[in-house]
């Protein structure tokens, strides 16, 4: 069995130190395992947070050697074990303990977007019809975990912490679900706008690199909604169609 | 929204924790847009050595005022300012240069290349003011939309360039049927820059990403699928049409200038 070292920040939002634990691993292992290895024989009172280790619950992301990552989704194997293998908390959010942060940011955003709101039933029994082609496109944002791995790596909320003006990749796309969906009928344009802040995106794709889910956030749910906005609020022509069209 | 206290985390440029190789990504997009920026503004100001028998560069179509037999209209127009040197590029180079710097793709690439912003994921930006593309001058990048239907008439331009280099023109002055090794590099300048124009994020949205029921529109729901299938490399378009761009030029400019000659396959 090989020895690997690991780099973990310890601590909390007062007083953070990183120490260093060499434990055996073995063919197979993820981070996970060996946080747990760690938790089991050398620090006890090591926080971290996780459920499914199945890459399904987005409960044990973290950084890894300096990436945000699901701690049981990446294999020893997959780590240049010669070297520590750092492991730190997400940086987006307030620190707890440990790996732990606090992430109740992410859900206060979210009860801020507008529900869904379906148009009137297709048949008089209060059902809808919806053809699969028309869903296929939102099917792929409801793959999400929320990880919240690419609201961390996203540069405007982790190194520019603009998190009372931008609500972050996660929340675009749970917004393209909705807004996309055949069946809503709300608008999130304007909220999107102001509220949302969709305009500090600058496309970086770090979100899309980061998802556990391979969920492509920045081409098929950031874009898309940057253009209706687009539509919306700055293309002359569709301002002027609508003026036209308004007169009517 | 809520707001968030994260007063404790300090950032330096390009601090990282990262263990790999970063940097390579953006140092290889800064290094290959300034050599295309470089090159395409040295051809552009050239003003000559761009047309060889039927062959035109990419850089100067269309040709709307110039000395070659392919110009539109006419010679160097008298109202040119004098203290400008005239190129027939001039005219035409804005379009798909404007196309290109609006790009999805590219803005996010050059951002991090040029702008550091960030330099790459979980790196460390060197200001610490941030505004997106919320507000002037980003802002315009906005207006996308406008400069992909200029590069659509592009495509035309591009593809009847290539339709007259299919016809050479002999000794005596008669026209006929050929295909030279520069007839197959400007049509393949055609497939690159088409592939890259009609996979454009503007274009998917434009023909039916607006709409949340394709299954009524069956012609807008392939148009849909056809760009969206496009857009999916629409990275490795825009890199290979942006070289063969380049490469199209320097073919046509050393034939003219006689370096090599161009070899009829036809």
């Amino acid at each position: 069995m090989a020895i690997a070292t690991f780099q973990i920040l310890r601590g909390d939002a007062s007083n953070t130190r990183v120490e260093s634990y060499s434990i055996e691993v073995s063919e197979g292992m993820v981070v996970l395992d060996a946080v747990h290895a760690i938790q089991a024989t050398q620090a006890n009172d090591l926080a971290v947070r996780w459920n499914c280790k199945a890459g399904k619950c987005g409960s044990c992301s973290a950084e890894i050697n300096g990436m945000p990552k699901l701690m049981c989704m990446t294999r020893l194997s997959d780590l240049p074990l010669d070297k520590p293998v750092l492991l730190q908390p997400m940086k987006a959010f307030p620190l707890i303990k440990d790996l732990v942060t606090d992430v109740s940011w992410n859900f206060a955003v979210k009860k801020k977007i507008k529900k869904f709101k379906p148009r009137k039933p297709d048949n008089p029994d209060g059902t809808w019809r919806m053809a699969q082609e028309d869903i296929d496109r939102v099917q792929e944002f409801r793959k999400c975990i929320e990880c919240f791995l690419c609201q961390d790596v996203c540069h405007v909320l982790r190194e520019h912490q603009l998190h009372d003006q931008f609500i972050g990749p996660r929340y675009l796309v749970y917004t393209a679900a909705l807004e996309m969906h055949p069946l809503d009928v709300e608008d999130r344009l304007e909220d999107l706008k102001k509220e949302d802040g969709i305009g500090y995106c600058n496309i970086t794709k770090c979100c899309t690199k980061v998802c556990p889910e391979d969920i492509t956030i920045t081409d098929n749910a950031i874009i898309p909604l940057k253009e209706r906005v687009v539509d919306r609020f700055y293309d002359p022509l569709k301002k002027l169609f609508r003026i036209f069209r308004f007169k009517k | 929204m809520a707001e968030i206290n994260l007063s404790g985390t300090k950032y330096r440029f390009g601090n990282t924790y990262r263990k790999d190789a970063w940097w390579a990504y953006p140092l290889f997009v800064f290094l290959a847009l300034s050599l295309f920026v470089v090159y395409v503004t040295w051809a552009a100001w050239q003003g000559k050595n761009y047309w060889y028998g039927p062959y035109l560069s990419p850089l100067y179509s269309p040709e709307l005022f110039g000395p070659s037999p392919h110009r539109w209209i006419g010679p160097q127009p008298t109202w040119w300012p004098s203290m400008i040197r005239f190129s027939p590029a001039l005219f035409v180079l804005w379009a798909p240069g404007l196309f290109r710097l609006t790009c999805y793709y590219y803005r996010g690439a050059y951002y991090k290349a040029f702008w550091a912003d960030p330099p790459s994921c979980t790196v460390s930006e060197p200001r610490k003011k941030y505004w997106g593309e919320n507000s002037f001058p980003l802002i315009i990048q906005n207006i996308h939309r406008y400069f992909l239907y200029v590069a659509l008439f592009f495509i035309l331009f591009l593809s009847y360039d290539v339709w007259k280099a299919l016809w050479f023109t002999d000794t005596s002055g008669n026209k006929s049927f050929g295909i030279g090794i520069g007839t197959l590099v400007l049509a393949v300048n055609v497939v690159l820059l088409s592939g890259y124009t009609f996979g454009c994020h503007s274009l998917r949205h434009l023909v039916g990403g607006f709409i949340d029921r394709l299954s009524g529109s069956p012609v807008r729901r392939r148009a849909y699928i056809c760009v969206s299938c496009l857009n999916r490399r629409h990275m490795l378009w825009a890199w290979m049409s942006l070289f063969w761009v380049m490469f199209s030029d320097v073919y046509i400019r050393l034939c003219a200038i006689g370096v090599w000659s161009d070899w009829r396959i036809l």
